[in-house]
């Protein structure tokens, strides 16, 4: 899937990132080209979520640059910024509904903020996108704390591509669901990122999730990309790295912090 | 000299966070001038912050003004001035004790609130999720809250006056038998627009200092359910205190030192 053109949507460079004496990131280079799908691996706290903060421009980073549609967003600011944060829906790791809204009111909360979209018009592309995501207009007058997890995880996917954007970021898709859920959501994820042929970047430490979803994988480790090839050289990276953490061992190169 | 740095230590984090709070005000305020407005996020804190807060500032207001007309006739009384007792009563309510009582009733149930529900939405992400969908969480969180903050509170101190005089005027009518007429009379006769002016203005800051305090914590909270709760004391402790020190430097520069 990757783009004919060949030329990224999203290129890192050198990105780092501190949290006092943290290093968090410490140089990242990461290039997605369009409609392609890269899937961010790497286990809990080696900045799978800063990068994609520091992208979303949540985040400054401290060095180096975010390039989109080849333009430096870390060198934009206010509206300019905004102009291109707009091209990403993201879904959260833990859904991050707003409560205080029903469920279609949050899928259509960005269409809202644009001009010359009526009430009405923007209902209907809610139900439109909840239909898309295997929700009926039953659940779109119910308030998100009345969902399950996986459900509410459905809407969140329905908000995250509501204004159909160029570039959808995953956070932890399947974290909290129960295996068969995870893969609904998985395929509803696949099925969505190719209907808008989008381009998408997904960060998950399931490994299930990550060969479905991606046509690339890239590993983080120790705020660093150690490895990054296609989806179906995972097996056979001959990286230890890799290799340690696709089996899930305990022993190998990667010393996981263990307080006592 | 070891002992001197926890001093230095704390003195810089203070210093720190005071530099992070101005920042936090300035960008809200300068987000509150500046469009899109959501009118609509106004009209419900305005109902949250305002409405909701007139019982609890009734009553606060009615036991002041009926406890301060019995307590200064005590005073009063043994020196024979007890006409001065409503005009106690009303300059004591328009100038401090509506604006402070109301203020702090209002900061331990709206701050408490405010810094509450920013800070669930925090940890749970929302605030992130809402710039992803082209919203600035400055405008569509902390500006209806501040604007309503600064709306609402001079009302409900006006509110408060009114009904602390009328506590005063019915415990000195029923209880210290006044002569009604003579007491709304003595009311009237020594207080000046000024008194009540000073007295919503000073509420007009107290529900500013009130709303940004319980923005800034909840914007800042972090580390979940315990996070939220520090922030909602945080909230309510930072912005009681601030009112009553900003409640003195008012006064002094309303009326002189």
């Amino acid at each position: 899937m990757t783009a004919p053109t060949g030329e990224a949507k999203i290129e890192l460079r050198g990105l780092k990132k501190s949290f006092g004496a943290k290093t968090v990131l410490d140089g990242i280079d990461l290039s997605v080209g369009a409609g392609e799908s890269v899937v961010i691996i790497g286990g809990s706290g080696t900045g799978k979520s800063v990068t994609l903060k520091c992208i979303l421009g949540l985040l400054w980073p401290d060095a180096g640059s975010v390039l989109i549609d080849g333009i430096d967003v870390t060198a934009l600011s206010g509206r300019a910024r905004e102009a291109h944060t707009a091209k990403i829906g993201m879904l959260f790791q833990g859904s991050a509904l707003f409560d205080s809204l029903t469920v279609w009111e949050n899928v259509a909360f960005a269409l809202k903020t644009r001009s010359g979209v009526s009430n009405r018009e923007a209902r209907n592309i809610a139900l439109g996108k909840l239909a898309q995501v295997g929700l009926g207009s039953d659940v779109a007058a119910l308030s998100p704390a009345e969902l399950s997890g996986g459900m509410q995880k459905r809407v969140a996917l329905a908000r995250a591509i509501a204004t159909d954007p160029e570039i959808v970021f995953f956070d932890e898709p399947t974290t909290g669901l129960d295996p068969i859920m995870g893969d609904i959501i998985n395929r509803l994820i696949v099925d969505c990122v190719r209907q808008l042929g989008a381009t998408a970047v997904s960060i998950t430490h399931d490994m299930a999730s990550a060969r479905r979803i991606a046509d690339r994988i890239a590993m983080l480790h120790e705020g660093r990309i150690v490895w990054d090839g296609p989806a179906g050289d995972i097996d056979s990276s001959g990286n230890d790295f890799v290799d340690q953490f696709v089996h899930g061992r305990a022993e190998g190169p990667i010393e996981m912090a263990v307080r006592g | 000299m070891n002992f001197l740095a926890p001093i230095g230590r704390v003195f810089i984090a203070f210093l720190v966070a005071t530099g992070r709070l101005v920042a936090f005000a300035a960008v809200s305020v300068s987000h509150c001038v500046r469009p899109p407005f959501y009118g609509r996020s106004i009209g419900r804190q305005m109902i949250q912050i305002g409405y909701f807060s007139l019982p609890v500032v009734g009553l606060t207001a009615i036991f002041t003004g009926m406890v301060l007309a019995l307590q200064s006739y005590t005073g009063f009384a043994r020196l024979n001035a007890e006409s001065a007792i409503a005009t106690v009563v009303v300059l004591s309510m328009t100038r401090e004790l509506g604006p402070v009582l109301a203020g702090l009733m209002v900061a331990g149930r709206v701050g408490a609130a405010i810094a509450a529900e920013v800070g669930t939405m925090r940890v749970t992400e929302q605030i992130d999720a809402l710039a992803t969908l082209s919203t600035n969480p400055y405008k569509y969180l902390i500006v209806p809250r501040l604007i309503a903050g600064v709306a609402t509170l001079p009302i409900l101190v006006l509110v408060a006056d009114i009904i602390g005089v009328f506590g005063g005027y019915a415990v000195s009518v029923h209880s210290l038998d006044f002569n009604a007429a003579n007491y709304l009379k003595l009311t009237w006769e020594f207080l000046q627009p000024l008194d009540v002016i000073t007295g919503l203005v000073k509420a007009a800051v107290f529900g500013f200092l009130i709303t940004l305090m319980g923005c800034y914590h909840g914007f800042h909270s972090r580390g979940g359910a315990q996070g939220v709760g520090a922030a909602a004391t945080n909230a309510v402790v930072s912005s009681s205190v601030l009112i009553l020190a900003s409640n003195y430097m008012l006064t002094t520069a309303f009326f002189g030192a």
